[in-house]
């Protein structure tokens, strides 16, 4: 019992996705920094800002809806974690229940959702703009996604259990070394951009134009919610790519964590070598990259693996 | 608290309020960030809401319209926060002191922690302010 408990929060449940969800964050800003001839934060600066956040005072806007604007952070960050939770037991344990991918599917909708609601229901101006660039973007995402899931699906026998994907994976070759997969892989790389709001695609939250948008009247712990949960999908949804796809075999316990941290950190480089050779994409120019570029790429993804190759 | 403080100086958001200036100290601020200073080294980030903020660094020399925005701001940002004057103007108002649309000094407004004056500061100054304000803000707690 304790041990399946430790197993769900510690190892490799939410304290370690959060670990190495932040030296992964780490890991892209010291990229970007080493791009532009800089040299970047040092390893623990992750941590720091979360803590420093918690040492804040939350700020509540008057016009807020409190109930909604306290709760969304949370619900996202909940959700978050139990995304890690089923990913990980998969990955490093080998536990999985069937139409876990749907479960996944659905629990990795809930974080921007709520980071919408959150943003309607601060009525800050910025932060409807944000929102409303979210809705977009979500819609324009979440079908691209869909697509690299049905790959997985046909490639392991119209399975729906993580477990029977990644085993099958393991049994014959990573799916990855097909043209479907090489496909799924690609897309899914530029859905884990616009989820995590990283460059070309971060219209919902940019900086310098609607200041930080969604998250623009938060403050203290609730924004430290946000950024923790932005911290483990940085650890989770390049995981789901690697059990998704590229799942290699391996002999030894050791093996399989060296494994997973090089594709991991590989994962990180190409994000941000994509970050930081694009400027931002305007709303219309990104929907229409997922939709018109993006999701026919898909459908043929989809083709090329009802066919085998 | 000894920790606490150390944290908080060590991941400094910056917010940056132009309170009228004539822009050359708004392109120093922004050198600080180039390759050659990087203060990102330092945890010092700039960020776009003031709800984020832990540093607000005001330049240019305050007059009324822009007082009323800075009273808004500090009421707006989450405490413990810090107040920084770059350059000049917001220092002692320079030349446009006794000006028509000006009020009275800065530190009237609001309460400063530090400043760095300049016309406009070198990205050096600014980051020495900035370890000035690191230093107050852990040597306060030392006593």
């Amino acid at each position: 019992m304790i041990k399946i408990f430790a197993q769900y929060l510690i190892f490799p449940g939410i304290v370690f996705s959060f670990l190495i969800g932040a030296m992964g964050f780490w890991l892209e800003r010291k990229l970007t920094a080493r791009f532009q001839y800089r040299i970047g934060p040092p390893w623990y600066q992750n941590f720091i800002d979360v803590t420093k956040l918690f040492l804040k005072e939350t700020i509540l806007p008057k016009d807020a809806s409190r109930m909604m604007f306290m709760l969304s952070p949370i619900v996202s960050l909940s959700a978050t974690a139990l995304v890690c939770i089923i990913l990980a037991n998969n990955y490093f344990l080998n536990r999985s229940f069937l139409g876990d991918i749907i479960v996944v599917l659905y629990l990795l909708l809930i974080p921007s959702l709520f980071t919408i609601l959150g943003a309607l229901s601060s009525k800050n101006p910025l932060a409807l703009v944000g929102a409303a660039r979210e809705i977009k973007l979500m819609l324009a995402y979440e079908f691209v996604f869909i697509t690299c899931l049905i790959i997985a699906i046909v490639k392991s026998g119209n399975s729906v259990m993580l477990s029977d994907i990644t085993g099958l994976q393991i049994l014959n070759k990573p799916n990855i070394i097909s043209f479907s997969g090489a496909i799924a892989v690609l897309l899914s790389i530029f859905y884990v951009q616009a989820k995590l709001c990283i460059v070309p695609f971060d219209a919902a939250e940019a900086e310098q134009e609607i200041m930080a948008g969604t998250v623009i009247e938060y403050s203290g712990p609730l924004l430290g919610f946000y950024k923790i949960s932005k911290l483990m999908l940085y650890f989770s949804l390049p995981l789901f790519i690697i059990s998704l796809f590229i799942k290699i075999r391996t002999q030894t316990t050791f093996e399989r964590y060296l494994v997973f941290f090089l594709i991991y950190i590989l994962i990180i480089f190409v994000m941000s070598v994509i970050k930081n050779i694009n400027p931002r994409m305007r709303i219309k120019d990104a929907v229409q990259f997922f939709w018109f570029l993006l999701f026919p790429l898909g459908i043929l993804g989809i083709i090329l693996a009802q066919l085998g190759l | 608290m000894k920790l606490k403080e150390k944290i908080l100086t060590k991941s400094l958001w910056v917010y940056h309020l132009s309170a009228g200036s004539c822009n050359n100290c708004d392109i120093e601020i922004l050198d600080c960030f180039t390759p050659r200073f990087d203060i990102e080294r330092f945890g010092i980030q700039l960020v776009g809401s003031i709800r984020h903020a832990d540093v607000l660094l005001i330049t240019g020399a305050m007059n009324k319209k822009s007082a009323k925005i800075l009273k808004a701001l500090y009421e707006q940002a989450p405490r413990p926060l810090f107040v920084a004057a770059v350059g000049i103007c917001p220092c002692s108002q320079n030349l446009f002191k006794g000006n028509y649309p000006m009020l009275s000094a800065l530190d009237e407004i609001v309460p400063v922690d530090v400043y760095i004056p300049g016309c406009p500061p070198r990205p050096e100054a600014i980051i020495a302010g900035i370890a000035k304000l690191i230093n107050k803000v852990t040597e306060k707690n030392k006593k």
